[in-house]
């Protein structure tokens, strides 16, 4: 019995994220059918598509890394939309009004964010005000600072280096050219790096003791990883290489995953967001940890304000509306529980591709806003409903 | 008699577990009848087929009920039938009112507008029979769990309660509120109550019970009449093997005093009052020491505000631990200065349910498995999987989740993530509570092992009869104070009671009112 119950623990903790990532693949599998299929077929994996949808879900998936720490930690954040538009207004009356250059301009809007990322903490951790309250009103407060600092119009044009950062690619460095040469060398290190990180995983966990995955998922799951990165990473080579926002959630997807699972902080956030009076009398700071998660929150959200002024060329009173939803729905997608304690950086990455692939996909298929937000919001509930029936099931 | 209650053959499976197989039990009108078991045994199984939690069909087996046969297909069906649970975890509504309470999901209304003026009156005549006096309008959760417990009976009693199920009824309660279950029990069969109690005190049993069945994996291993009742054959049906003494058997080793506290006060959270005043006392290296007294008494707040001030405010006082002064201003400055405080609730202070057993063994020293703050997992599962040997904690793995362990394996658990701060001092706060007597002698071991490592161990206990044959010494508190010690040889339940009443009529003065002194007492 108790060997039976192992495997289908594990299963079960591996169940969603290889579920996630099946279901991602399927989606992009329909679409692509779907649309091969019409009177005028489309490709729907043409380089074009997949470059922008990292450049259209960038911010997304930037928001849903910080908001994964803040669910976990137990809490929520409505206001990241309303920052993500103060801050990018910020960076506008920095960089256009006063004419501040980029690289003096875009480390002081991170601060601005990590600012009030700590004053909206301090109320949740030290006060011990509900966030959802506190953040409803930074989202009420920070949407009227936008239209205030903006006095109701836009700013704008960026110079180039300040646009760069969400509308460029990488420059190929080998000369190449075509196809980019660099983007093929990264996507080929990827997958290296990928497989040896899963071997060496594996060793260890062996050496230690712990069951380890079966071999069949681990080798299934890799050979999936390996097409999919090189099939994305040739695609964009032959169109104009990575764009540079994949490498910014690449780089910031790898700090987190690493962060959540291997640092003594990181665990305890999870440990907080568990049990919060056990891991208080652990004697750990769990004020702190919350105050730090929304700190951190906020600069992620100045970061993804950014990213969106810059790609829309101008900061205006209404960017970043509705961002804190397409966040939190990534998050639980995600496999997030609402009551903290749970979810992964890799499965809420893989629910924004999930939003951001339909979002695409249907729009490609001109369906209306209507039947997309009829769609997505089932697609939230059904994720979440498959989780908690499987937890039944188990339990 | 005639059986009020068959149940013949029952038999239930989970996927993968056979949790009761060939169970019989008769229950004669007008018994009580106890079910004794340990944790796991299948008890509440049986009581969960019994009132149609597990629907008619979904197991095997007969249930007759006042001669016929019973199909319940849920708990309305059982009772509708005045077959009535009391279960462990109270299951009221703490914002509400007792009447309110009472009357919940069968309300006194007609067409949906409630009658409140009857609805009191008729909670008032309920709560006399079971001897309380509170204003029906009080919230619920304004009582003590004394007479919340109480207040569920008489919920039972509204309902025309015929057979009255009570599972572990005195787990959370104090001796004095204890007693007073057990004698409204007694009245309640005097007048015709047919009783089942599932308890884990065999002190209560043997007070109460007409008979006894014992349960063990799932299957009935014996029933046993009133004159065969003895807590030593109880034990063996329960553990399946003879247990010749509760206390495992040590030879103390007492060295250099380890922690001295003096002088300790410490102020309520909320309210002006002080709870802790001047309180005092020292452990020795390889010493057992016990805190014992009344609930209330302020057992549990003395050692967590001793542990980084996590109870109370305006706390002041000396503690030094080795001799030397110690910080104990944060958790981590008082796990830093070697003391460990293994709480009273460890479902909800002690561990992270969902969470398996290596993450909560390592909570409290991540940076004994990290280097700069980089966690090793490898070493993680190490220490983990050490302690999982050393504790003897049951389960496949140290990745299986804290929530699906029994009781004694949790505490195991506990016990485990404390160790792997190395402290010098260990407060157990009620480390036995809700763990069954096989259970309970291994964390005895635990603790006998720890005194021999040369740590010194405090144990706060309601049970007397397990802080008499623990500790080499008994601090006795009251009302905040620490009134007196006792050696082990001095201590006995009668001494302690003694200091206590003695203590109670110091402080008042005079005996002013004998039978508010009484109760307060007995």
């Amino acid at each position: 019995m108790s060997e039976e119950k192992g495997i289908r623990a594990h299963l079960g903790g591996h169940l969603r994220e290889n579920g996630m990532l099946l279901a991602l693949l399927a989606i992009v599998a329909f679409f692509t059918i779907l649309l091969q299929l019409r009177e005028q077929p489309v490709n729907f994996l043409q380089p074009l598509n997949i470059a922008n949808l990292f450049l259209q879900n960038g911010h997304v998936i930037i928001l849903a890394l910080g908001m994964l720490l803040v669910i976990v930690a137990g809490h929520i954040d409505l206001s990241v939309g309303s920052v993500a538009a103060f801050t990018g207004a910020f960076a506008a009356w920095a960089i256009v009004t006063l004419g501040l250059p980029v690289w003096l301009a875009v480390p002081m809007t991170l601060v601005v964010g990590g600012l009030i990322g700590a004053a909206q903490g301090y109320w949740v951790a030290y006060w011990r005000i509900p966030s959802f309250i506190v953040t409803l009103a930074g989202m009420l407060v920070f949407r009227g600072a936008t239209m205030w600092m903006l006095a109701g119009q836009n700013i704008g044009p960026f110079p180039r280096e300040f646009q760069f950062m969400a509308n460029g690619y990488l420059p190929d460095l080998t000369g190449i050219g075509k196809p980019h040469g660099l983007t093929l060398i990264l996507s080929a290190a990827a997958i290296m790096v990928l497989v040896w990180l899963g071997l060496r995983a594996r060793a260890r966990d062996a050496g230690f003791g712990i069951a380890p995955e079966p071999m069949g998922f681990f080798t299934t799951r890799m050979v999936v990883l390996t097409l999919a990165i090189g099939f994305v990473g040739w695609q964009l080579a032959s169109f104009r290489g990575f764009p540079v926002v994949m490498v910014i959630l690449v780089v910031l997807t790898v700090i987190y995953a690493f962060f959540t699972e291997n640092t003594v902080a990181g665990r305890r956030i999870y440990a907080l967001g568990g049990n919060e009076k056990a891991t208080k009398l652990s004697g750990i700071r769990t004020e702190r940890m919350v105050f730090l998660c929304f700190v951190n929150m906020g600069v992620l959200a100045s970061l993804a304000g950014m990213i969106v002024t810059a790609r829309l060329n101008s900061a205006t009173p209404k960017a970043g509306m509705g961002f804190e939803l397409d966040a939190i729905a990534s998050v639980f997608i995600g496999g997030a529980a609402m009551s903290g304690g749970s979810g992964t950086i890799i499965g809420v990455v893989i629910g924004a591709l999930i939003m951001g692939v339909m979002n695409m996909g249907m729009s490609m298929m001109s369906l209306g806003i209507d039947y997309q937000q009829m769609i997505k919001g089932l697609v939230l509930l059904a994720a979440v409903w498959f989780d908690i029936y499987n937890k039944q099931k188990r339990g | 008699m005639t059986a009020l209650l068959e149940m013949r053959r029952i038999g239930k499976s989970f996927p993968g577990v056979k949790a009761l197989d060939q169970v019989n039990l008769t229950v004669e009108a007008g018994e009580i009848h106890a079910i004794c078991g340990e944790n796991g045994a299948g008890k509440s199984t049986l009581m969960k087929v019994l009132s149609g939690v597990y629907p008619a069909g979904t197991y095997e087996g007969e249930i007759h009920y006042d001669d016929a046969l019973a199909s319940f297909r849920s708990i309305r069906d059982s009772e509708a039938k005045g077959i009535i649970i009391i279960h462990q975890e109270l299951a009221l509504v703490p914002l509400l009112s007792i009447a309110e309470n009472m009357f919940l999901g069968n309300e006194v209304a007609s067409r949906g507008v409630i009658n409140w003026a009857d609805a009191w009156a008729r909670t008032s005549k309920l709560l006399a029979k079971v001897g309380l006096r509170e204003n029906p309008q009080v919230p619920v959760g304004k009582l003590g769990v004394g007479k919340q417990q109480l207040i569920e009976i008489a919920k039972a009693l509204a309902k025309d309660v015929r057979l009255l199920i009570l599972d572990e009824p005195t787990a959370a309660l104090q001796e004095n509120d204890s007693a007073k279950l057990l004698d409204l029990m007694l009245e309640l069969k005097a007048q015709g109550v047919t009783q089942i109690i599932i308890s884990h005190k065999l002190n209560e049993i043997r007070r109460v019970a007409d008979r006894v069945t014992v349960i063990r994996d799932g299957t009935t291993v014996s029933t046993m009449t009133k004159d065969e009742i003895t807590e030593d054959r109880i034990i063996r049906d329960m553990v399946g093997r003879d247990m010749e003494n509760r206390y495992p058997a040590r030879t103390p080793k007492i060295g250099e005093v380890l922690m001295e506290v003096k002088g300790w006060n410490v102020t309520h959270p909320e309210q002006p009052r002080q709870v802790i005043s001047d309180a005092g006392f020292t452990v020795r290296r390889g010493e057992i020491l016990g805190i014992a007294g009344l609930m209330g008494s302020g057992r549990t707040e003395l050692a967590m505000s001793l542990f980084g001030r996590s109870w109370g405010r305006n706390i002041t006082g000396e503690v030094r631990i080795k001799g030397e002064k110690a910080d104990l201003s944060s958790v981590s400055a008082a796990i830093h200065a070697g003391l460990a405080y293994v709480t009273e609730d460890r479902k909800s202070l002690g561990l992270i349910l969902p969470e398996p057993i290596a993450k909560n063994v390592s909570l409290a020293n991540l940076s004994g498995i990290a280097e700069r703050g980089v966690l090793s997992r490898g070493r993680e599962a190490q220490v983990a999987e050490g302690y999982r040997r050393a504790m003897r904690i049951r389960t496949p793995s140290v990745y299986q989740q804290v929530g699906n362990l029994s009781g004694g394996n949790q505490q195991k658990v506990v016990l485990s993530k404390w160790l792997f701060t190395e402290p010098d001092v260990l407060i157990l706060d009620e480390p036995t509570r809700g763990i069954d007597v096989g259970a309970k002698y291994e964390i005895y071991n635990i603790m006998n092992d720890l005194a021999a490592q040369g740590r010194g161990v405090v144990m706060i206990s309601s049970e007397m009869p397990e802080i008499l044959g623990m500790c080499d010494r008994i601090c006795v508190m009251n009302e905040g104070r620490i009134i007196g010690e006792l050696s082990r040889d001095e201590a006995s339940q009668e001494a302690i009671m003694a200091m206590i009443l003695r203590d109670g009529i110091l402080r008042d003065g005079i005996l002013r009112d004998g039978a508010a002194n009484g109760e307060r007492v007995a």
